[in-house]
């Protein structure tokens, strides 16, 4: 554990020169920094999660024949992508949840849809817009040519979309997707607005505990590139991985 | 079949810009405008039953108020850019420069602005920063949290444009560079009379795009009490005795007041970026 590894390092810093990282060497101070990094690490999972759902899905709606079908995925992409995100939130927290049903927890009433809920599904609506984007670009950049090659080798339409289409799509799309995932990664602070306890959040009351504010914030600063860092990593090598012989540069 | 069917346009593979959309349309303005209205009818009427004035009839009151708010965040997003071009530009220039002295702190400052999140680099702003200066004329000066605030929202739009500048200078065909190193240019002249004017076209959509995105982000300053926007609306639902049913009206008149300025931007970005999208 961290606190027993650096911990007396760190405590004898603060009594020597003032710099106060309490959340690694306090036991209490690091419970709540490993909960909210936990919380902010499993609001970045499922929110990419989510805004790939959406976006793979709002995809296939942009190319659906019912018109009215794509009229509104067009107009839920404009709003979402052309509004402040933090009002979204607010909007979807304060406003659609005043709304939802209460259920009862034994005695008292809970909403059905926690502040982590509403953070979830406004963040992956915001993000889902911007990848039905990424994935319809990617969608008609797959050459004609090769859907016609698949068409004469006698792949039903299904086949073709699922064996040719679409894993030629996923791989045009990537580098664009790369650059709004992580983008999105960033944008789950924005859930401190509806005092979702996540990484932000957290810190934020530790500096107003203990008047730590330069110190809490270098750390919030090294987990935010470190996490943006991974996963920029972690799609990066999935491209080499995926990448077509023969193509690209 | 070439190898550039497999590639993506260029304007979609740059980082930052924003993806090539369907020809978009006014019906998509009007639907969310639908649905504002919509909302506010509804809870208009239960307010009448009740004999209280309705949300909209409080909104209807405090819209100048809110309107007020909104020419600060439109101030603070002009001022932000306009910082945010001149220093991105400079930093971008350091990250193409030759000595390693001037390009790895210029690579590091964009890095780290470019990877964290807005709040992050707004809190650190509004906290590290004094809250008022000596100057030499007019003594000690308190410094307004809206002037931090929008110090803040430069920041990451700096980095980023630093990053398209890089990313435009890279996309010049090499052979420029040897052409004109051949006909005896300097590498400043060359890069001055060739490189950069060719770039500037190929900057202005991503450029549109991150004035878009920063003036989204503005209301964030509302967190830390700067009166924008989404601040003075609060203030306004609270001064109005807090009714939940305020909630719905007021958040969608402020996405419908964003929707209204940002939209357009967003149009002509994707026109441009048709016009301009470079043809390899």
């Amino acid at each position: 554990m961290i606190p027993d590894l650096i911990g007396p390092w760190l405590a004898e810093l603060h009594r020597s020169t003032g710099l106060n990282f309490v959340v690694f060497y306090d036991g209490f101070e690091y419970r709540r920094f490993v909960a909210g990094a936990v919380l902010s690490l499993q609001l970045i999972a499922a929110a990419l999660a989510v805004s790939l759902v959406v976006g793979v899905i709002g995809a296939w709606a942009q190319g659906a024949r019912l018109a009215p079908v794509r009229w509104l995925m067009g107009a839920y992409i404009e709003v979402f992508r052309n509004t402040p995100p933090m009002v979204q939130m607010l909007f979807f927290y304060f406003a659609l949840g005043a709304y939802t049903p209460q259920i009862d927890a034994g005695g008292y009433y809970e909403p059905m849809i926690t502040a982590f809920g509403w953070a979830l599904i406004s963040l992956g609506v915001f993000g889902g817009a911007f990848n039905v984007e990424i994935f319809r670009a990617g969608l008609e950049a797959v050459p004609k040519s090769t859907h016609e090659a698949a068409e004469s080798l006698g792949f039903s339409r299904w086949q073709i979309y699922l064996y040719v289409t679409l894993p030629l799509a996923f791989r045009i799309s990537l580098p664009a997707l790369t650059n709004n995932l992580v983008s999105l990664a960033k944008t789950t602070s924005l859930a401190y607005v509806i005092s979702v306890p996540e990484m932000t959040f957290t810190l934020s009351r530790v500096w107003s505990d203990h008047v730590n504010v330069p110190e809490m914030m270098l750390v919030l600063f090294v987990f935010y590139v470190g996490i943006v860092t991974i996963i920029a990593a972690g799609l990066h090598l999935l491209e080499r991985r995926l990448a077509l012989p023969g193509y690209g540069q | 079949m070439s190898a550039r069917a497999f590639r993506l346009p260029a304007a979609l593979a740059r980082p930052g810009a924003p993806a090539l959309m369907p020809r978009p349309r006014l019906w998509m303005g009007l639907v969310l405008l639908a649905g504002f209205a919509l909302s506010v009818a509804v809870a208009e009427a239960q307010q009448a039953a009740a004999g209280r004035p309705g949300a909209l009839a409080v909104l209807r009151q405090w819209t100048p108020f809110i309107l007020q708010g909104f020419a600060l965040n439109l101030g603070m997003s002009f001022l932000a850019m306009a910082i945010a071009t001149v220093l991105g530009l400079g930093l971008g220039l350091m990250q193409i420069a030759r000595s390693p002295v001037l390009r790895l702190p210029a690579k590091f400052v964009t890095h780290l602005f470019r990877n964290s999140p807005w709040l992050v680099i707004l809190f650190a702003v509004m906290y590290l920063t004094p809250f008022q200066m000596r100057l030499p004329q007019l003594g000690l000066v308190m410094i307004p949290d809206w002037v931090k605030a929008t110090a803040a929202f430069s920041l990451p739009v700096m980095a980023n444009i630093s990053e398209i500048l890089r990313g435009a200078v890279n996309s010049i065909p090499k052979g420029q560079w040897e052409s004109a190193e051949s006909l005896a240019f300097t590498r400043g002249q060359t890069l001055r009379e060739i490189i950069l004017p060719q770039c500037i076209k190929r900057m202005i959509p991503a450029w549109m795009n991150w004035y878009a995105l920063l003036a989204l982000a503005t209301p964030m300053a509302s967190i830390l009490g700067v009166h924008e926007a989404v601040g003075n609306a609060q203030a306004a639902m609270e001064a109005a005795g807090s009714r939940p049913e305020f909630l719905g009206p007021f958040y969608l008149f402020l996405m419908g007041l964003f929707f209204v300025y940002i939209y357009p931007i967003s149009l002509l970005t994707r026109r441009l970026e048709r016009r301009y999208a470079v043809t390899l």
